[in-house]
């Protein structure tokens, strides 16, 4: 079996496209989180005839497939849990078209998040959606987990900015769904397709809105002695109706990490600090900061700093998109969630995070896009370590519950995958995941794409070649 | 009356008390859709009702509408069965509201004005000032997918839509999204029943975020003689710095059917003040913020209008504003009531085609002797009505002639030109949900997903899904 999916690959895509080898395969058999999983084999397809001619393939032999972009997810979206083909898009990474005026760009998965943006800076424009790992992650993937980032705040998470996509479906079949235009009429597939992670289809094009810069942006960094104030301030602010384009928490345990590594000038004593962009006119941020500087003055913030300019303000933002390379520097492996809660719940949750970091005896760092409710809580163990990677899945599984408890989800931003799919009935019962299970057996019937993902395991997944599961790995070294 | 209906009408109180089961043909009237009424009627009083409702209807092989406050019937095909109305008014609460956090979830039978009541006791609001505010509910908003003005800024449902839970067409609950602003769990089938004519589920409540009110707003106007100066204006402040909540063009008859009798009867608003002119095409804007930002933008915009010909510009306050607002607002409702046969096409271009689309729809519109008169909002969605003064064969026979000639060079510009109003009898003549789509195969698929039988809406939705 194996070497016939390896004949006919190389037959289509050329010796050089496909990699199989065991010491090629390694860096395939991971992403961003701590799930492992390897793969047959990894393919380079170079434009959408090849990834017809890839499906077609594995549907012949019955190998399941599984699209990539950068591997930066976070929940195994893109890890071949039951073997077979990796796609990897990162050869199809032309910007297709950049139309300005009409603020449209139409890119190939594999584009670079940031590249898109720096494509269109000197026209004044950028792409909104804004994930931390946006120097590395693509379009494409992107759209496969609907990515957030810290700005989604206020310009809205992948899927508001996808106007079309182009996609083979797990059948063979190469759809065009939405429009250039607005309102395309019909059902909104490119809404159910966003975040589909994978399950759906694989993304050949997509039409992406661009935005135009704001004329002004101030970014204030507010330093508190105490992380109630910290949550206090955050929910306030929501509370008052103040619209910041970006509210981010860092409690001081990350700071130090980061400061450490970034010199952006963090107060290395603080308990945390909140990084708050504010922008559009520039009469509306002078007063939108005014308000934002009241808010956490009257919440005890020790200090409130304003960058004087882009300098400042972009090396601020460096040290906290580089958060998580920070941490990784002081603990080699580390255990990050998601969950979602309530804005005015987010003391209640730090409380909780801080009794869970006690008892199980794992320091907890915490970045959070606080603006939204969403904790990016880092779980530090030692990954050579079995029973501790259990323990810190356990601690982890303990903060989604209480997430899921206030009123919350399990995933805001980094997709359910392989690692939350067991968490699943926290949120939807039977009944409604069946529903769901419809819909992705309406496109994916075999279930021959990204099998045994997002939905929890029961009804079968049809007749797939598969291997079995690896035993449960440690994180990424 | 089919022999499925008067199952129908008989079985109902099984499921529904007896007072929420309606068979008799003088109340089912109120109904009607395209003239066809249904067999009986239930107001279910809870979401398990409704599924009970659905599950019926699916093992009797019922058609099965859901509507509550029935001002968008209207929209789409005529339905190939109809044994069953579920009618959601009584669904109407408010489920939770958490001012603090912004979210807010709601009933489908909810009246719109309510909504906007409960909000306004926070300095809060939803940018869902749509058609028909004075009866229309919240459900059969979000799923005949109008819109409002505010799109400009707030966007759609879609982008403010954090939620739902539904009843599919075999009589399942499904939920997705939740009561959170960002939240990646599951798939988004929420986004899927935005639009959809109740043709995948019937919607039986929706959560939201919800955004603080803006300290004071204002409203710009600025006359053109023709389309292409208040267009450009247009496309002068796309490429300025200024984001103002709405930005639309009215054709100069706009002026005309708002001062009318019939548009009073729909929206009670004093009558707009004089600078709206039935001899010039309109711009008009909204902007809200601090008095700084105020002034900025009543600078800025008048800079830019006078660089962009206009003959005349004026600013509102909140004493004149709502005249205007209100009937922009009311345009498809004003426009139904403004002839006896009236048509709307909606046409949505990227912007920078918004000259070429309204030129196009002038021209086949007169080639057929056709009154007209046009909303086009800034992101590129125009509204297109045919406004003949009389009903007769001869005029519906030039006005299907002209929905065609739209509809073929809608195509040509890449559009997406359909037809959601339309005297009945031409629903057969013209093509009401535009030129087939080439992902009209997969939409099948999702409603063979939801709806395997095809019992909701039944023939209503695109392509007689």
């Amino acid at each position: 079996m194996d070497s016939r999916l390896l004949h006919d690959l190389k037959k289509l895509l050329g010796a050089d496209s496909v990699l199989h080898r065991p010491e090629d395969l390694l860096l395939y058999e991971y992403d961003g989180s701590v799930e492992v999983a390897r793969p047959t084999c990894v393919v380079f397809p170079r434009n959408k005839q090849d990834v017809l001619g890839i499906v077609e393939i594995a549907n012949r032999l019955k190998a399941p497939l599984v699209g990539r972009g950068a591997g930066t997810g976070l929940s195994g979206g893109a890890l071949a849990r039951r073997g077979g083909i990796v796609v990897s898009f990162t050869k199809m990474n032309r910007i297709l078209k950049v139309d300005a005026e009409n603020l449209f760009a139409v890119v190939q998965p594999g584009v670079v998040n940031a590249d898109l943006t720096a494509t269109v800076t000197h026209l004044g424009l950028h792409y909104a959606p804004d994930p931390s790992s946006q120097k590395a992650c693509t379009i494409g993937g992107n759209v496969s987990e609907n990515s957030g980032g810290p700005h989604t705040l206020a310009y809205g998470v992948t899927t508001n900015h996808v106007l079309a996509l182009e996609v083979v479906l797990p059948t063979g079949e190469m759809v065009l769904l939405g429009s250039q235009a607005q309102d395309a009429p019909g059902y909104d597939l490119p809404g159910l397709f966003v975040g589909s992670e994978g399950t759906l289809a694989l993304v050949t094009e997509i039409t992406v809105k661009l935005t135009r810069n704001p004329e002004a942006t101030k970014t204030l960094l507010a330093i508190f002695d105490t992380l109630d104030d910290t949550t206090q301030t955050v929910a306030e602010i929501t509370a008052r109706g103040i619209t910041p384009a970006a509210c981010e928490m860092l409690d001081g345990w990350t700071l130090r990490a980061v400061e450490a590594y970034v010199h952006a000038g963090f107060p290395l004593d603080s308990a945390a600090v909140l990084l708050i962009d504010v922008d559009g006119v520039k009469e509306a941020v002078e007063a939108q900061l005014e308000e934002v500087v009241v808010v956490c003055k009257a919440h005890r913030a020790r200090e409130v700093r304003v960058a004087k300019d882009a300098k400042e303000r972009d090396l601020l933002w460096k040290g906290r998109k580089n958060a998580f390379g920070a941490v990784g520097r002081i603990c080699p492996t580390y255990y990050v969630q998601d969950g979602v809660i309530p804005r005015t719940k987010l003391p209640d949750i730090i409380r909780k995070i801080t009794e869970i970091s006690k008892r199980s005896g794992f320091p907890i760092g915490n970045i959070f896009h606080a603006g939204d409710g969403n904790l990016h809580p880092l779980i530090l163990f030692d990954g050579r370590d079995k029973k501790q990677l259990r323990r810190a899945v356990e601690a982890a599984d303990e903060i989604i519950a209480f997430c899921v408890e206030m009123g919350g989800s399990i995933t805001g931003e980094h997709g359910v995958g392989m690692e939350k799919d067991r968490l699943m009935p926290l949120v939807f019962d039977e009944e409604e995941l069946d529903v769901m299970r419809r819909v992705r057996d309406a496109f994916n019937p075999t279930g021959i794409l990204n099998p045994d993902k997002i939905l929890p395991m029961s009804k079968g997944c049809g007749e797939i070649y598969s291997q079995p599961l690896p035993a449960a790995g440690g994180a990424p070294a | 009356m089919t022999t499925a209906s008067k199952t129908a009408a008989a079985r109902l109180p099984d499921i529904v008390a007896a007072e929420n089961a309606i068979s008799d043909p003088a109340q089912l009237g109120a109904y009607a859709v395209d003239g066809i009424k249904p067999g009986a009627a239930a107001r279910p009083g809870s979401a398990e009702e409704v599924a009970e409702l659905v599950k019926y209807a699916a093992r009797e092989n019922m058609g099965a509408i859901a509507t509550s406050a029935r001002t968008k019937l209207a929209i789409g095909m005529t339905p190939k069965r109809y044994d069953l109305a579920i009618d959601m008014a009584r669904l109407d609460r408010i489920i939770t509201y958490d001012p603090h956090d912004l979210t807010l979830s709601v009933e489908p039978g909810l009246l719109l004005r309510k909504m906007d009541s409960a909000l306004a006791e926070h300095r809060q609001f939803l940018p869902m000032r749509m058609p028909y505010w004075n009866r229309a509910t919240v459900g059969g908003t979000i799923a005949s997918g109008v819109d409002t003005p505010m799109r400009h800024f707030y966007g759609t449902p879609r982008d403010y839509v954090l939620g739902m839970h539904f009843v599919t067409g075999e009589g399942a609950r499904g939920k997705s999204g939740g009561l959170v602003v960002k939240n990646v769990t599951g798939y988004d089938l929420h986004k899927l029943m935005i639009g959809s004519l109740g043709s995948l589920g019937i919607i039986t409540r929706i959560n939201f975020r919800t955004f603080p009110k803006p300290p004071a707003t204002r409203g710009f106007l600025a006359a053109f003689d023709s389309a292409d100066g208040a267009i450009d204006l247009r496309h002068h402040i796309a490429q300025s710095a200024l984001t103002p909540l709405s930005l639309e063009i009215l054709s100069p008859r706009v002026a005309e059917i708002f001062t009318s009798s019939a548009a009073a009867q729909v929206e009670p608003e004093a009558a707009p003040p004089k600078m709206l002119s039935p001899q010039h095409w309109t711009l008009t804007a909204s902007y809200a913020g601090t008095e700084n930002v105020l002034e900025r933008y009543a600078r800025d915009l008048g800079r830019m209008a006078n660089e962009s010909g206009a003959a005349s510009t004026a600013v509102l306050d909140d004493t004149t504003r709502p005249s205007v607002w209100g009937r922009q607002r009311e345009f498809i409702p004003i426009a139904l009531e403004s002839s006896p046969a009236a048509m709307i096409v909606k046409m949505a271009v990227p912007p920078m085609r918004m000259k070429d689309a309204l030129a196009i729809l002038a021209r086949e519109a007169e080639a057929g002797g056709l009154p007209w008169a046009a909303m086009a909002r800034g992101l590129g969605v125009i509204y297109f009505a045919l406004l003949p003064q009389a009903k007769s064969e001869e005029t519906l026979r030039r006005m299907a002639a002209a929905a065609n000639q739209i509809l073929a060079a809608g195509e040509k510009l890449e559009a997406n030109a359909w037809i959601p109003w339309c005297p009945a009898e031409l629903k057969s003549a013209v093509k009401v949900w535009g030129v087939a789509r080439g992902d009209f195969a997969e939409m099948q698929k999702v409603k063979k997903a939801f709806d395997p039988q095809g019992i909701l809406s039944p023939g209503r939705f695109v392509g007689g899904m």
